[in-house]
């Protein structure tokens, strides 16, 4: 493994009750990289998500964020880690639906002790970046799908994330909405410098990443790390 | 082009009569429009005059048809380049893709080795597209949209096959 | 509407009901036992006013007391002497009967009258008799128990009664009473009008919240019930279809209820009857709801779920993809909530003043609706108040602003919820306020003072003066007495003054008491007393002339006043002196005088014993002890004990009753708060699993849905503490007495419904943080 990784997971296995979600993952993500990972579905690429992210922690195998162990974090640590460092985006769902927009996306900040005026001042500028500023005093549920895809997009970028996980973030959108939301999170985070671990089973998804991952049956080969032999195009 | 490389394909596994490797191409490659048998015999002579196929043994009779032909080293070198070098992606590729991937999974090489090959490349420039698209007006994107679909559909029938493939295997083991 | 297609859409419902796996049953269980627990207690209200008015004939059927004129004696009447007694605290009812002829009326209850001797009991004073605490009564009832009373001839299972036969009783003997029939149409032997509004009240208090209770109960389970309707939908119900399927539900729990809750009732009813309240018991029997209203019941619980749950989704949107409730943004207009409690001031207020323990009729019907619509007025107030309070409410913590926003979007779900407690609490201020004043009331002191004597004895002489030294012998006998003043009195009568004559009045009265000099200095204020002086005493509140003067010639009346009574001449020596208050409280005015004063014939003309009595404190069976003895001289005397308060303990038992009640109540509606609550945790599963992915802490989240119930529960107990010191005030007035606050009850509620919100946190918050897990987050 290349040593300037920012985020590492190794053999990474995981089951739930008797099915195996995850049998030997591994991944590593470099600061500032957008990596798709890409698979049929059953195949784990959420679960491995959510060990990367530590949310859920492996039943065997590492995770490494920034050199330290995240997998042998107690809750409580990595709860913190989280509403630091990282950032997510989810397909649906997500949105606390009776909080404005503009509280939504202020929340993570608020979360980490950020008093609410300066929450509400910062998530109104990414609610702009994101140009969804129209709907800052609208609640979720008055507002379409792409709309509240870009307001969860601006939630998970107002903390300044290191890494931001984003799990089928197309996944209930049309077609434009769906490159509206890519094109915008892709600018922000390249802009930031944030790295994106991005799951999705679309290719034209997983065009707007640097490379990509493909996951199968729980376990992940990292493909452009493989030598084609021959003529690679 | 792809006539010749297809019977060397044809041809890798075992030495086949002229005729025999016309009945097989229709039937698998082009049952809408039958060969020629002047392309038949056009493509045979290329094919030996570059060295790729020799003559093996005569059927009594007369013409090219009746000669029984066998892959030379050359040519199974030749296929094995052809058939492992994934095909440079192309919008309006699907008939060589297509032919390739018949070809190769009738050869028993995996659906899946060649679906992740062949993913690589459309994904590599899935990302130009992309890039390009990002970063041009109206009609660059426009453009860019409308090969990035094909290209996706390539993508999806690829997976689609490969998993209809697994289904069978697992069916036959 | 066609009615043909209700049917089918209905049946549906009531299947869809069933369905849902243990989930479901769980839901449809809870709606039913809910529900039941509703028609239960209107089932026993229902049957009140047949119990009342069941104990009422049954009173009326035995009553032996008449204010008509004297009957002569033949052979159809009987002499009915009353020997109401006492055992421990027990009032027990005693009647001694003579025949005076062979048809002579029986009183109900009983075969045939007890031959002289004789005792007929009831059977729970025939089973303190077989019991070793009856010691004392068997030896006062010391006669061969020879039948029982039968059910008709008895308020209530534990009333203590007898029959005792006698053949010397008379007329002069004490209250007796010449009958030639049993019972009286007119008069009641039943709670007063005060008492009664009591219990109306303490039915309405309680049965109003678990009404509301069981109306929230039917929307058990509103949002998987959503889903429902909206799958129905999918599959191409129309609009009507899916709410007609929605009241089929509902219906089906209503139905399920009903026979749960007539269940409960009967199975409830077999019990009632070993209760004692007030020393009032009821019969099983008694509790006979109406046929008719309990098919009513039957049928409109529900008809009136159906109903409800009809003109409730109307303002609800159900399409395929979901259910959209319209009624988040809507403003609710105030006006009509006002109305209702408005309404009830205005049935409860003329009637105010119209109480009191011994006059007014109570017209149950209005003070019934009067209360209801004050209690629902608090019910359909709460909502608004929540709204109000609540869109006004800004920033703040992220837990509080989390469970403000929530409250802001859909506060009528725990605001029904939170209804039940307002109404219990509102109602349970207003009642504990009519106690407490009219409990002061029934403790109003009456005077006496037992720090100078503890028991009374009171009794007619058959002899006059001759037997007031062997009645006070037996007295001073009876183990723990210590000490005993006794004194005999008569009426008398003397000739009118001419002031008095010219104003047309006949000829005064005044009264006799005769007494050793001890008990005279104890009486008055005399200072020196020998055997031979004569007192006069004048009452100062009559004029002057109402008490004879020294050398009157004075006439004795005696106790039946048919004989002329002997006459006596006041000897001039005769002083004036005031009186004192007796340990009874009263003041002994007229003549007072020692016994060689007065001349036999007068002596022996006095007809009634007073005694009272200083005893041991540390002897608890001291007061059955004299009854014993008394009983031993004159079976219809009377043994009180002094007290300077009269009967505190019916009301500890009704005031205790009422905080069971209402924490019963209280633990019901947290009940239906805590599924309310579980089921919004439910569905927001998935949202919960994304706020714990970007690091939202556990205690945030519990702090909020604290905050949740916290905010209407703090809400609704101000309105309700509002709405019952008005209520307390209405009720107080009408009754007429003074308003004052009592504070504890008021922190009583307080503190249990708080509690009630800690303990639906407390259970709320172990299955919040179980769906804190990532679980959810899992779409695959």
């Amino acid at each position: 493994m290349t040593t300037d990784a920012l985020l590492v997971g190794t053999d990474l296995h995981k089951a739930y009750g008797p099915t195996p979600a995850l049998a030997g993952a591994s991944l590593s993500l470099r600061a500032g990289e957008i990596v798709a990972v890409m698979g049929p579905s059953g195949s784990g690429k959420s679960t491995l998500l959510h060990c990367l992210a530590g949310i859920v922690a492996p039943d065997t195998g590492s995770v490494t964020y920034a050199g330290r162990a995240v997998d042998r974090m107690s809750d409580v640590e990595r709860s913190a880690l989280r509403r630091a460092d990282f950032g997510f985006i989810f397909q649906f769902g997500q949105l606390v639906p009776e909080l404005t927009c503009l509280e939504n996306v202020a929340l993570p900040l608020r979360l980490d002790g950020m008093k609410r005026r300066a929450a509400e001042a910062r998530a109104a500028d990414w609610l702009v970046q994101l140009e969804v500023s129209d709907v800052a005093h609208k609640l979720p549920g008055q507002i379409s799908g792409g709309q509240g895809q870009r307001v969860a997009v601006a939630r998970s970028l107002v903390t300044r994330p290191a890494v931001i996980f984003a799990d089928e973030p197309t996944g209930a959108l049309d077609s434009l909405n769906g490159e509206k939301v890519m094109q915008l999170l892709t600018t922000a985070a390249r802009d930031t410098r944030a790295a994106v671990v991005l799951v999705t089973h679309e290719p034209r998804v997983a065009a707007y990443a640097d490379r990509e991952v493909v996951v199968r049956d729980g376990a992940a080969r990292d493909l452009t790390r493989v030598d084609v032999a021959g003529r690679a195009a | 082009m792809s006539i010749g490389q297809t019977f060397l394909g044809l041809l890798e596994r075992q030495p086949r009569h002229g005729y025999d490797l016309k009945r097989v191409y229709d039937e698998r490659f082009s049952p809408d429009r039958p060969l020629h048998h002047g392309q038949v015999y056009a493509t045979l002579s290329r094919l030996l005059k570059h060295g790729l196929v020799m003559v093996d043994g005569t059927e009594p009779g007369g013409g090219p048809e009746r000669k029984r032909y066998a892959i030379t080293d050359a040519g199974i070198a030749d296929v094995h380049a052809w058939l492992e070098v994934p095909e440079k992606p192309e919008p309006y590729l699907q008939n060589v893709l297509y032919t390739k991937v018949v070809l190769a999974l009738m050869t028993g090489r995996s659906a899946e080795q060649i679906l992740d090959v062949q993913r690589t490349e459309h994904l590599r420039l899935m990302r130009d597209l992309t890039k390009r698209k990002l970063d041009g007006d109206l009609t660059e994107q426009l453009i860019c949209d409308h090969a990035l679909f094909h290209l996706e559909a390539d993508l999806r029938w690829l997976e689609l096959t490969a998993a209809r493939l697994d289904d069978l295997a697992a069916r036959v083991a | 509407m066609r009615v043909a297609r209700w049917g089918p859409d209905l049946l549906l419902g009531a299947r869809m009901a069933l369905a849902g796996g243990r989930s479901g049953l769980v839901r449809a269980a809870l709606t039913a036992l809910g529900v039941g627990l509703g028609v239960a207690l209107l089932l026993t209200a229902v049957s009140i006013p047949a119990m009342m008015q069941a104990r009422d004939d049954r009173g009326a059927a035995r009553d032996d007391l008449s204010y008509e004129p004297p009957i002569p004696q033949a052979d159809n009447t009987v002499l009915v002497g009353w020997a109401e007694s006492r055992f421990g605290d027990q009032p027990i009812r005693g009647r001694v009967l003579r025949p005076e002829g062979p048809r002579a009326p029986v009183p109900p209850g009983l075969a045939a009258l007890p031959r002289p001797g004789e005792v007929v009991v009831s059977p729970a004073l025939g089973r303190l008799l077989a019991s070793p605490e009856g010691a004392l009564l068997r030896d006062r009832l010391a006669y061969p128990v020879v039948g029982t009373i039968a059910d008709e001839g008895l308020l209530g299972p534990t009333e203590l009664a007898f029959y005792l036969g006698s053949d010397d009783l008379t007329a002069t003997d004490g209250m007796v009473i010449r009958r030639d029939h049993f019972g009286e149409v007119n008069t009641r032997e039943g709670l007063d009008p005060v008492l009664a509004l009591l219990v109306v009240i303490i039915f309405v208090v309680l049965l109003l919240p678990v009404g509301l209770f069981v109306a929230s109960a039917i929307r058990f389970g509103g949002e998987s019930r959503d889903r429902r309707l909206a799958g129905v939908r999918l599959v191409g119900a129309d609009v009507g279809m899916a709410r007609r399927i929605a009241a089929g539900e509902a219906g089906l729990s209503a139905l399920l209820g009903v026979a749960v809750g007539f269940g409960l009732f009967y199975l409830g009813r077999s019990f009632v009857g070993g209760i004692s309240a007030l020393n009032i018991s009821v019969f099983p029997s008694d509790l006979r709801p109406d046929p008719l209203l309990s098919l009513a019941i039957a049928v409109a619980v529900p008809a009136a779920a159906i109903g409800v749950t009809i003109m409730s989704l109307r303002r609800v949107v159900i399409e395929p993809l979901g259910v959209v409730r319209r009624g988040g943004d809507a403003k609710r207009r105030l006006w009509w909530r006002l109305v209702l409690p408005v309404l009830g001031l205005a049935l409860l207020a003329p009637l105010t003043g119209s109480l009191t323990q011994e006059s007014g009729t109570l017209n149950q019907t209005q003070v019934t609706i009067g209360v209801c619509l004050i209690l629902v007025g608090v019910a359909t107030l709460l909502p608004w108040v929540v709204q109000a309070v609540v869109r006004r409410l800004r920033g703040g913590p992220v837990p509080w602003q989390l469970a403000i926003r929530r409250l802001q979007l859909d506060g009528s779900t725990s605001a029904r919820a939170v209804t039940g407690i307002a109404v219990a609490v509102a109602g349970a201020i207003g009642l504990q306020m009519l106690f407490a004043s009219v409990e002061g009331n029934y403790q109003a002191s009456t005077g006496q003072d037992p720090g100078r004597a503890q028991i009374a004895v009171n009794m007619v002489l058959r002899n006059g003066w001759t037997d007031v030294a062997a009645i006070e012998a037996r007295l001073r006998d009876a183990p723990g007495v210590l000490g005993a003043r006794s004194y005999s009195s008569a009426p008398l009568t003397f000739p009118a003054s001419p002031e008095q004559r010219a104003l047309g009045g006949e000829d005064p009265m005044s009264s006799l008491t005769i007494a050793s000099c001890d008990t005279i200095r104890e009486l008055t204020e005399a200072s020196t007393c020998a055997d031979g002086d004569v007192f006069l005493v004048p009452d100062p509140t009559r004029p002057a002339d109402e008490t004879p003067a020294a050398g009157t010639t004075v006439r004795i009346r005696s106790y039946d006043d048919v004989a002329p009574g002997a006459a006596w001449t006041l000897p001039t020596t005769a002083r004036t002196v005031t009186a004192r208050t007796d340990p009874g409280g009263g003041s002994l005015t007229g003549v007072l005088a020692t016994p060689s004063a007065v001349p036999a014939a007068v002596r022996d003309g006095l007809d009634t014993y007073q005694g009272y009595l200083r005893v041991d404190p540390a002897r608890a069976d001291v007061a059955d002890q004299v009854r014993n003895a008394a009983w031993q001289v004159n079976p219809l005397g009377t043994v009180s004990v002094l007290s300077r308060f009269v009967e505190t303990n019916r009301f500890t038992q009704i005031r205790r009753g009422l905080y069971i009640g209402a924490a019963l109540t209280l633990l019901l509606i947290g009940a239906s708060l805590l599924v309310t609550m579980l089921e919004q945790l439910r569905d927001r599963r998935r949202l919960l699993a994304a706020l714990v992915a970007f690091g939202t802490r556990r205690r945030t989240l519990a702090w909020s849905i604290l905050w949740q119930s916290a905010v209407p529960v703090m809400l609704g107990l101000v309105l309700a503490t509002a709405a019952g010191l008005t209520l307390g005030t209405v009720l107080l007035r009408i009754v007429n007495e003074t308003v004052s606050v009592d504070w504890g009850i008021i922190a009583t509620m307080s503190g249990l419904a708080a509690g009630v919100v800690l303990l639906v946190t407390a259970l709320s918050t172990p299955v919040l943080f179980r769906l804190m897990r990532a679980d959810g987050l899992r779409t695959e």
